[in-house]
């Protein structure tokens, strides 16, 4: 491990340093500053602030090893995570940076001239926001500990200071710079071992298109060749599910609408100086996840073949055995030894084998002879470089890409979090006299306090070991309801406060109970409503929630004219006025 | 922040936005659950190098689509808003 260990020392203290300099640099000096970083980022770097925001520990590390062991099946992120930005684009983005003003809980609460409606917006924002803030502090945990050997709980300290330092001291304007840097050390850290392990098994360099060639030498397709090899074992073909059409849809549709949904996604379009600027902006920023999200099929399957291929009927070597001897003796008698990184992941329990039928050769197969017995598929992307023998220096900025994924996603969230605190509750709920210094006093309170916070919840969600289930909350009930509220507020006028009120209860209640139900209460999928697993159900209640909505409104007195005026102005850029009630408090920009 | 004196037929214009955002969004419709999802097994049939052209729809071919349907919008945003003198 010692160039190994010497690599990632040297990426993470390099790559740390470079934010904690950018964040010195960009220091907030008012709140237009801390919240939206002055409105006047330039849409390109927006857009690469945006994907660094959006693409978490989730995306980086998880994702394809998901879809390596899900074959088709884990399309629904592919779609799902990007196809939700034209969502954004067309209907959302330029519409809300029209309107003018900070914060998802600004719009809901003014468009619909209501304090409830806020504090409802409010709270799905908070829970919606923590839900993922956890996530990301227990990957920088595990990020930490599993390669610098420190504790967990000091990995997600060091992580918290870190995070602490530029989003506390320079709010978004910081937050927003950072990203960048973080967006370009994620996606040379992804990119890089992807081009090796394309070139190795394909001979194509562009792993993308590595996907679609054969194996080099040969003259059967990569998909081809990975279908025969696990269908031989067993499997299922990777080109094939055993999910439902209806479930891959709705899950799909989750993921889209949930995405388009998500406040710490939507406030990034806010920092553009225009309506027209943050259509550009959707745009680069799926270009720059795009990159990101097209070659992460390609690393699933060319993980996947190189996984049965090294693993599968090599010889075991003992953890107390000598690696280096045992294995030049099983080469010496032609055989194939277990990888050294096999073992290495051993150790930390995250790989386990069971010799069931006692020949000292492993088998992995499907079913019940399998002796691969444990295999936490988030080891793919991490393992991946030593699977395919890449060098250490790639190896080492690895861990840095994951450490960029995960405190990039957290920092954008704690701003979500800090401005629901000081803006949407107390500047414009509870104490409306505020002074714009004692509002960034306070929201620079609020992210301290919500570092900490999450710095917490990280280290305790580590034992209940639920993140990855309570994930499926953010989804759902940003999709069922922030979504539908913001898009009848934009695209129509009738829409009235008891409509939205009623329709984000109904989406809010409804996910809740079911994601809660199907996956703490009762865990037997055959009782799932239309086969629609919880991940899924958001998508279902979305059109619950719009349809309650639309009732409600039309039973009850239409919206005040200022509020219809508001409307006609957001859909025409450069003609934004003020309108009485809904900017009486605080006027757009 | 007072461009709307001059008189421009925001009627006209919303109708031209909403007509261009729904066929837009029947694109990404069609290649993400279309493609991808409720036809991939026909697609399937076909390959595209030696990749079932319904699964690479789903993991590849939907999010080229979806870059290029956002800068084509941003596109026809700016020429419908010269049309009808709007300033973006």
């Amino acid at each position: 491990m010692g160039g190994e260990e010497f690599w990632t020392y040297f990426w993470v203290i390099l790559t740390f340093g470079t934010y904690i300099g950018i964040a010195l640099w960009a220091r907030a000096g008012s709140t237009d500053d801390f919240y939206v970083a002055g409105h006047d980022v330039h849409p390109t770097v927006n857009g690469m602030a945006t994907a660094a925001d959006w693409m978490s520990a989730a995306s980086f590390l998880s994702m394809a090893g998901l879809i390596a062991f899900m074959g088709y099946g884990g399309s629904v992120y592919l779609m799902g995570w990007t196809g939700g930005y034209v969502l954004l684009a067309l209907l959302l983005a330029p519409f809300l940076r029209e309107f003018g003003k900070f914060t998802v809980p600004d719009f809901v609460g003014d468009r619909y001239y209501s304090t409830t409606a806020r504090l409802i917006a409010v709270v799905c924002a908070l829970f919606v926001s923590f839900t993922y803030i956890a996530g990301q502090m227990k990957g920088v945990g595990v990020a930490f500990s599993g390669f610098l050997g420190v504790e967990f709980n000091t990995g997600i300290m060091v992580g918290m200071a870190i995070v602490f330092v530029y989003a506390v001291l320079g709010g978004m304007k910081g937050v927003t710079y950072t990203q960048v840097a973080q967006y370009v050390v994620l996606i040379f850290a992804y990119t890089v071992p992807a081009i090796f392990i394309s070139l190795i098994v394909t001979g194509n360099p562009v792993p993308q298109l590595g996907f679609i060639s054969n194996v080099k030498g040969e003259d059967i397709s990569m998909l081809e060749k990975l279908n025969t090899v696990v269908t031989d074992l067993g499997f299922l073909e990777y080109t094939q599910t055993d999910k439902s059409m209806f479930d891959v849809f709705a899950i799909t549709g989750a993921l889209m609408f949930g995405t388009a949904g998500l406040p710490h996604v939507i406030i990034r379009f806010f920092t553009v100086s225009s309506a027209g600027a943050a259509r550009v902006s959707a745009g680069w920023a799926l270009v720059f996840i795009a990159l990101l999200y097209t070659t992460a099929p390609a690393v699933a399957s060319l993980a996947r073949l190189n996984f049965i291929d090294t693993v599968n009927e090599s010889t075991y070597i003992a953890s107390d055995a000598d690696y280096d001897t045992e294995a030049a003796a099983i080469v010496a008698e032609g055989g194939k030894p277990i990888p050294k990184w096999f073992k290495d992941w051993e150790k930390i329990g995250l790989l386990e084998v069971t010799d069931k039928n006692g020949d000292g050769v492993v088998q992995y197969r499907a079913g019940a002879d399998n002796e691969v017995t444990k295999l936490d598929r988030d080891i793919i992307v991490t393992a991946n470089p030593s699977i395919a023998g890449l060098p250490a220096w790639v190896i080492g900025l690895v861990v840095a890409g994951g450490l960029a994924a995960a405190l990039s996603t957290a920092a954008g969230l704690l701003m979500v979090i800090s401005s629901s605190v000081s803006h949407d509750l107390c500047r414009r709920t509870f104490f409306k006299g505020m002074t714009d210094q004692q509002e960034l006093l306070t929201a620079r309170g609020a992210a301290a306090g919500a570092v900490i916070l999450a710095g917490i919840m990280g280290m305790n969600t580590a034992k209940l070991g639920f993140v990855a289930q309570v994930v499926a909350f953010a989804f759902g009930l940003a999709a069922a309801s922030l979504f539908p509220v913001i898009v009848l507020g934009i695209f129509w006028k009738r829409m009235n406060r008891e409509g939205a009120i009623a329709s984000m209860l109904t989406g809010l209640i409804t996910t809740f109970w079911y994601i809660y139900h199907f996956k703490f209460v009762d865990t037997d999928s055959s009782h799932w409503w239309l086969g629609v697993s919880p991940e899924g159900i958001g998508f279902v209640f979305m059109f619950l929630s719009l349809a309650v909505g639309v009732v409600v409104a039309l039973v009850t007195a239409p919206p005040p004219q200022d509020i219809q005026d508001l409307v006609e102005d957001i859909r025409v850029p450069g003609t934004r006025t003020p309108h009485g009630i809904a900017d009486a408090e605080m006027l757009p920009e | 922040m007072t461009h709307n004196i001059k008189e421009i037929d925001a009627k006209g214009y919303w109708r031209d936005v909403v007509r261009l955002t729904l066929s837009l969004l029947a694109i990404w419709f069609i290649v993400s659950y279309g493609a991808g999802i409720l036809l991939r097994s026909v697609l399937d049939q076909v390959s595209i190098g030696g990749a079932p052209l319904g699964f690479w729809f789903a993991q590849n071919g939907s999010i080229y689509v979806f870059v290029g349907l956002i800068f084509y919008y941003c596109r026809a945003m700016n020429r419908l808003e010269k049309k009808y003198g709007v300033e973006a």
